[in-house]
């Protein structure tokens, strides 16, 4: 889906949830929608915690990638990409298919159980 | 005989001591490491150094896409599709992060800027990671693959049909007064105009000499 002027993530963007859970799979007639971003800015890039509306429900959600280019050597997603997760940290889903970028790996404490789930690296 | 643009000093005022001293730090890293002859089109594996990869180390294959900057801050973007999702990273060609590029196939395509295959059917992006290195044939030429691509319904993230893109490489499906309504924005004049004019071959054959010189030794 197209953003604004941004493409990265802020409140109200449409967003494509990556995981296998129900909640991002099954079709709604709207699409999941970020309505709060986890920063001092409002802006969320890879690694930011976000606040998604789907199907009627809120659920925290990890961005994977976006579309706004980053730092030379880091890879750009076509579409913004997002991980359900609760609020601990666990994810919901139990397979990841779409590529992930190394940088996450950096934090390995606060994401080994989404980089545990997740089978490609970019 | 091939000079890779990045080496062509932006038209300006700037002294040019500075490229020059850019230049020696350009052909020291190439002494040290061999950056192959590419353009856009190419399809490149690169193999770059990180800490948080398993192994230190990690491949990407893609198609380049654009080359720009000048200088030690030249940049590619690479663009594949993996698991139905685009991707496209920027490399920069002077980095010392990177290990090793290897050109798969060799073939220039119609245009200098791809960008339009993120609009087109991603079939066109769509490279697999362990292809094998096509053998090269002749030492000469370069083949020119005049593939027109086709592009996925309109809206597309820039105009593409308009004349000031100059893009020969799509295969338009538009109906003709589209195509006629877009040849509003020609600007004809743009061609003639000599304030833009920037005429290279005299600094290529002196960067060419120093080239030739300094690698030599």
């Amino acid at each position: 889906s197209i953003t604004g002027a941004c493409r990265a993530i802020q409140k109200l963007t449409r967003v494509r949830v990556v995981d296998n859970s129900t909640l991002g799979n099954t079709p709604y007639h709207r699409p999941p929608k970020c309505i709060h971003v986890y920063n001092k800015t409002g802006v969320g890039k890879v690694g930011d915690k976000i606040l998604l509306a789907i199907k009627g429900e809120k659920k925290k959600a990890l961005i994977v990638g976006h579309k706004m280019p980053g730092p030379t050597m880091t890879p750009r997603f076509d579409s913004n990409n997002v991980v359900l997760i609760e609020d601990n940290g666990n994810p919901i889903g139990t397979r990841i298919k779409t590529p992930i970028p190394y940088t996450l790996r950096r934090r390995e404490g606060e994401f080994s159980k989404v980089l545990a789930i997740a089978r490609n690296f970019v | 005989r091939f000079l890779s643009p990045e080496f062509i000093p932006p038209r300006g005022r700037t002294d040019p001591l500075k490229y020059y001293i850019e230049r020696k730090d350009m052909i020291q890293r190439r002494k040290v490491f061999n950056i192959p002859e590419f353009y856009v089109g190419h399809v490149l594996a690169v193999t770059t150094a990180d800490p948080c990869a398993r192994d230190k180390s990690k491949r990407f294959v893609g198609i380049c896409i654009q080359r720009g900057g000048k200088g030690l801050g030249a940049t590619f973007v690479l663009r594949n599709v993996i698991e139905d999702q685009g991707v496209e990273i920027c490399y920069e060609l002077y980095s010392p992060r990177i290990q090793a590029i290897e050109v798969l196939k060799l073939e220039k395509r119609l245009d200098e800027n791809l960008m339009y295959l993120r609009d087109a059917l991603p079939e066109y992006s769509t490279f697999d990671v362990n292809m094998k290195p096509v053998p090269r044939m002749d030492h000469e030429e370069i083949p020119v693959n005049k593939l027109q691509v086709r592009m996925k319904p309109k809206p597309w993230s820039k105009r593409w049909e308009r004349p000031k893109y100059n893009i020969k490489g799509i295969k338009f499906e538009l109906p003709e007064h589209k195509m006629k309504a877009a040849q509003k924005w020609s600007q004809p004049w743009l061609e003639f105009d000599m304030l833009r004019e920037y005429d290279t071959s005299k600094i290529e054959e002196k960067i060419r000499k120093e080239l030739s010189e300094e690698l030599e030794k």
